[in-house]
């Protein structure tokens, strides 16, 4: 019986990925998310934007993977044992891959655990809300928004 | 029956007929009298017909079928081919292809009657045999007369009588005058008849005794579907007497009624709602094979119906596909199970059966068998990827004739090297390009007749399309002997647009104003015509066969003509490349564009306008320093020498410097994504045989 309460919450219940960039916790919807892997040799791409390190090689796919900490304009990456790749696949035909410094856990929290600080469609903050948990809060990452390019006004 | 099944295969064939008609049509325009070319037309018409009536495309059939009829008339012999009818015919062939183009975009024939031309083709017709109206026998032309008329009866699913098509009724004279009859056998089933189409079925026998059965109401299948009421008509042809056949038919059991009424065309006697089914007729080959054709067209019609639902959702019904030579996989096959021998060859090694030392043995055989193999499968996937350019080509001659109409200016393209091939995914895209040349050359090319004369060339103008192949790039060549480009007017329209500057014009040579004829909205044309000029041209051609991986150049002699030749990368997807190493970083330069590997002493680089050159056997090459245009992280340590890669774009040239050369490698190209940025330089990135990835260097953007 338990089941099927949960069943029918299930539509303001969402899963998210809480990874952590400068330690500080990031939740990413997991319908985004495709895969998490070590961290593993990149190639550096030419004349790429500053915050893609380069493209890794994903079972024969190749991959961009972009770091977090230098597009939300942060220190760089220091590469530890903790390091993840979390790969998104936003398209069907098109991955990327988010370098971040440690997937914690996965999170079920519902709508009402989350304060709206932006619009979703609002493509200019990487934060579209804060999620409130057992351990703390928890900024809930706007994917669309990350995976923009605003930058490229002005490189 | 659903057909939907057959609909690539119909495709498919329906564009190869066309492309024949097409073909044979203009052999016709220029040899009236061909009589094998008239055959093939014939029966490229006669095949397309049947199988747009198979599918239940009606209205193509229709239209196919008077085209046919014109034919016909032109191989007998009663008919003269004119301008007119040619014209005429070509406009058919166009109204044609629109239909199978909606085919393939929405599996339907869309509702263009083509009521005008189908007008057209019925007053040529009888313009063409009325000129010879006193040597041409009567009778059988009758009912091609009355064609157009007819036809447009069978469209409108005519209710209550036995409607006969015309070449049923072809059918039904031929037999007459063979001294046959045709009968109408009404049958009557007891309402307590349990199992109808069974009964129909017995009385479908004992009919076939008598003669032959060409046509029921309603049709076979509704028949053996059951879906009639307790009555139906069959039309048989015989020469049997009428009240034998009624007996014979009261004999199957369960039937109440039999009526046997002579055929006449005139008559209308009221029975079920009507559809067609014919048995073929020997006697009449024109309308033999289209009758079993026929005898699907009503279920086909109702499959596209279902199917509208769902048309709106999905685009492009139908999938792209490759016709493979048998042989060709039949290769594939042999290789494939090749290397299930090879990868037996190894998994056996790693038993205890060998010491050590011959395990190492082995292992190097096996793995050399097995590279053996994998590269003659890469070849053979190729090859099967590979289509001969004539597809594309072939439509030119056609395209050309018209524009020669509408220009009012007499050219004749002549072509050589169709068999050469092309990858399919290149052979898809290159068609457009190429196009828009050949428009350019008809139209600003190419002087108009007058012009010719006087300067004492041939009046026709010639325009050549070449194909060949030439290391690992196929060329294609498209060349007129038109009034070639003024690069004067070039330089005077460049600097009026505005596009360069006076000072600028003065440092550019010939070549460079070819090159701004490249640039987007650039034409010299004075006048815009419907045919070109507006300027849009040839920067798309470039920028699409740039995107092939390809490249386009652009020579021209004032007065003598223009040729644009056009170089396109063999295969996309596999290429041998040298790799190389800069700093730390691997890097892979497509064998292709590499001219040559230097190793240069240092003291030969020379400083021109600050840029690095060398001078390289007599000529000046720039030199690209990798590292710095790539950004490669490190320092980099003094050498005695410059290791170069002489890559080649067109006539250009650039030596680019790298640190050190790996080798030769097999590379498969991959997208590098879409988020990333990526440059010119890179076009692409490979996995290597550790899994690291290295970037492939477009070297076409660094020249």
């Amino acid at each position: 019986m338990a089941d099927t309460a949960d069943f029918t919450n299930n539509a303001e219940l969402k899963q998210y990925i809480g990874v952590m960039i400068n330690n500080e916790q990031y939740g990413i919807d997991i319908g985004f998310v495709d895969n998490i892997v070590r961290m593993q040799r990149i190639t550096r791409v030419p004349k790429s934007q500053p915050y893609f390190p380069g493209v890794i090689n994903l079972r024969g796919e190749i991959i961009p993977v972009m770091s977090l900490r230098r597009k939300f304009g942060l220190e760089d990456d220091v590469i530890t044992n903790k390091t993840r790749i979390l790969i998104l696949k936003p398209e069907p035909q098109a991955s990327i891959g988010f370098l971040v410094d440690e997937v914690k856990e996965v999170l079920t929290l519902s709508d009402s655990d989350i304060d709206h600080v932006s619009n979703p469609d609002d493509k200019t903050s990487y934060v579209t809300g804060v999620g409130k948990h057992v351990k703390g809060l928890i900024s809930i990452m706007n994917v669309p928004a990350v995976l923009t390019e605003k930058e490229a006004v002005n490189p | 029956m659903d057909v939907s099944q057959y609909l690539e295969v119909f495709i498919e064939e329906a564009k190869e007929h066309l492309q024949a008609l097409n073909e044979h049509l203009l052999i016709l325009e220029k040899e009236p009298e061909n009589e094998n070319t008239i055959n093939e037309i014939f029966r490229a018409a006669h095949s397309l017909k049947g199988m747009a009536g198979t599918m239940g495309y009606k209205r193509m059939q229709r239209l196919t079928h008077d085209m046919e009829n014109v034919f016909q008339e032109i191989r007998s012999g009663k008919m003269k081919v004119r301008p007119e009818l040619t014209d005429c015919l070509f406009e058919g062939l166009d109204a044609l292809q629109e239909y199978v183009d909606n085919i393939i975009n929405t599996q339907d024939e869309g509702t263009n009657d083509n009521q005008s031309l189908i007008d057209a083709l019925a007053r040529e017709l009888d313009i063409g045999l009325n000129g010879e109206a006193a040597v041409s026998e009567k009778a059988p032309v009758e009912p091609q007369k009355e064609a157009a008329p007819d036809t447009d009866t069978h469209q409108e699913k005519a209710v209550n009588a036995v409607n006969y098509a015309e070449y049923e009724k072809t059918a039904i004279s031929a037999a007459i005058a063979s001294g046959m009859s045709a009968y109408e056998v009404y049958v009557d089933l007891q309402e307590s008849c349990l199992l109808k189409a069974a009964r129909a079925y017995l009385v479908f026998k004992a009919v076939e005794e008598f003669g032959e059965i060409i046509k029921s109401v309603p049709d076979a299948q509704m028949i053996e579907d059951e879906k009639f009421d307790f009555s139906f008509v069959v039309v048989v042809l015989t020469n049997a007497d009428p009240d034998a056949l009624r007996k014979r038919v009261l004999n199957v059991s369960e039937v109440k009624e039999v009526t046997v009424k002579k055929v006449e065309f005139a008559e209308t006697t009221p029975a079920a709602d009507t559809e067609k089914e014919t048995k073929p007729d020997e006697a009449v080959a024109n309308t033999s094979e289209s009758a079993p054709a026929q005898s699907t067209a009503k279920p086909a019609q109702q499959a596209p119906a279902k199917a509208a639902g769902q048309q709106t959702a999905k685009k492009a019904v139908v999938n792209r596909s490759v016709r493979v030579d048998i042989e060709k996989l039949d290769d594939l096959m042999n290789l494939v199970s090749e290397l299930i021998i090879a990868k037996n060859g190894l998994a056996s090694i790693s038993g205890d059966d060998f010491a050590k030392k011959e395990k190492r043995t082995i292992y190097n055989e096996q793995i050399e068998y097995l590279e053996r193999i994998t590269s003659n499968i890469h070849q053979s996937v190729m090859k099967v990827r590979m289509v001969p350019i004539e597809s594309v080509v072939n439509r030119f001659p056609r395209m050309i004739r018209d524009l020669s109409k509408k220009l009012d200016k007499p050219m004749e393209l002549v072509m050589s090297g169709e068999e050469t091939e092309l990858d399919r995914t290149v052979i898809d895209e290159i068609g457009d390009p190429l196009m828009h040349i050949l428009r350019n050359s008809a139209d600003h090319g190419l002087e108009s007749a007058e012009k010719r004369r006087a300067l004492g060339k041939p009046e026709t103008g010639l325009i050549t399309l070449n194909a060949f192949q030439e290391g690992n790039s196929v060329i294609i060549e498209c060349s007129d002997d038109g009034g070639g480009i003024d690069t004067e007017k070039v330089r005077r329209k460049a600097i009026e647009k505005g596009t360069i500057t006076e000072e600028q014009a003065e440092t550019m040579t010939e070549k460079d104003f070819i090159d701004l004829l490249f640039k987007p909205s650039f034409s010299t044309a004075e006048q815009v015509s419907d045919v070109s000029g507006r300027g849009v041209g040839l920067d798309v051609v470039k920028s699409k066969i740039e995107s092939l991986s390809g490249t386009v150049e652009c020579k021209t002699v004032l007065g003598q003509g223009t040729t644009f030749t056009i170089r396109l990368p063999l295969t996309l997807a596999i290429i041998q490349s040298l790799m190389v190493t800069i700093g730390e970083e691997k890097y892979a330069i497509p064998l292709g564009s590499i001219d040559t590997i230097e190793d240069i002493p240092v003291e030969e680089v020379k400083r021109v306008e600050k840029k690095e050159v060398i001078n390289l056997r007599g000529s000046v090459i720039p030199l690209i320093r990798m590292a710095e245009v790539l950004d490669v992280p490190g320092e980099r340590p003094e050498k005695n020498t410059v290791t170069m890669v002489v890559v080649a774009k067109g006539d250009k040239k650039a030596g680019l410097v790298v640190d050190d050369l790996i080798g030769q490698l097999e590379i498969v190209i991959k997208s590098i994504g879409k988020y990333i940025n990526n440059s010119k330089m890179i076009s692409g990135a490979t996995v290597l045989g550790d899994g690291e990835v290295a970037l492939i260097l477009d070297a076409n953007a660094l020249v």
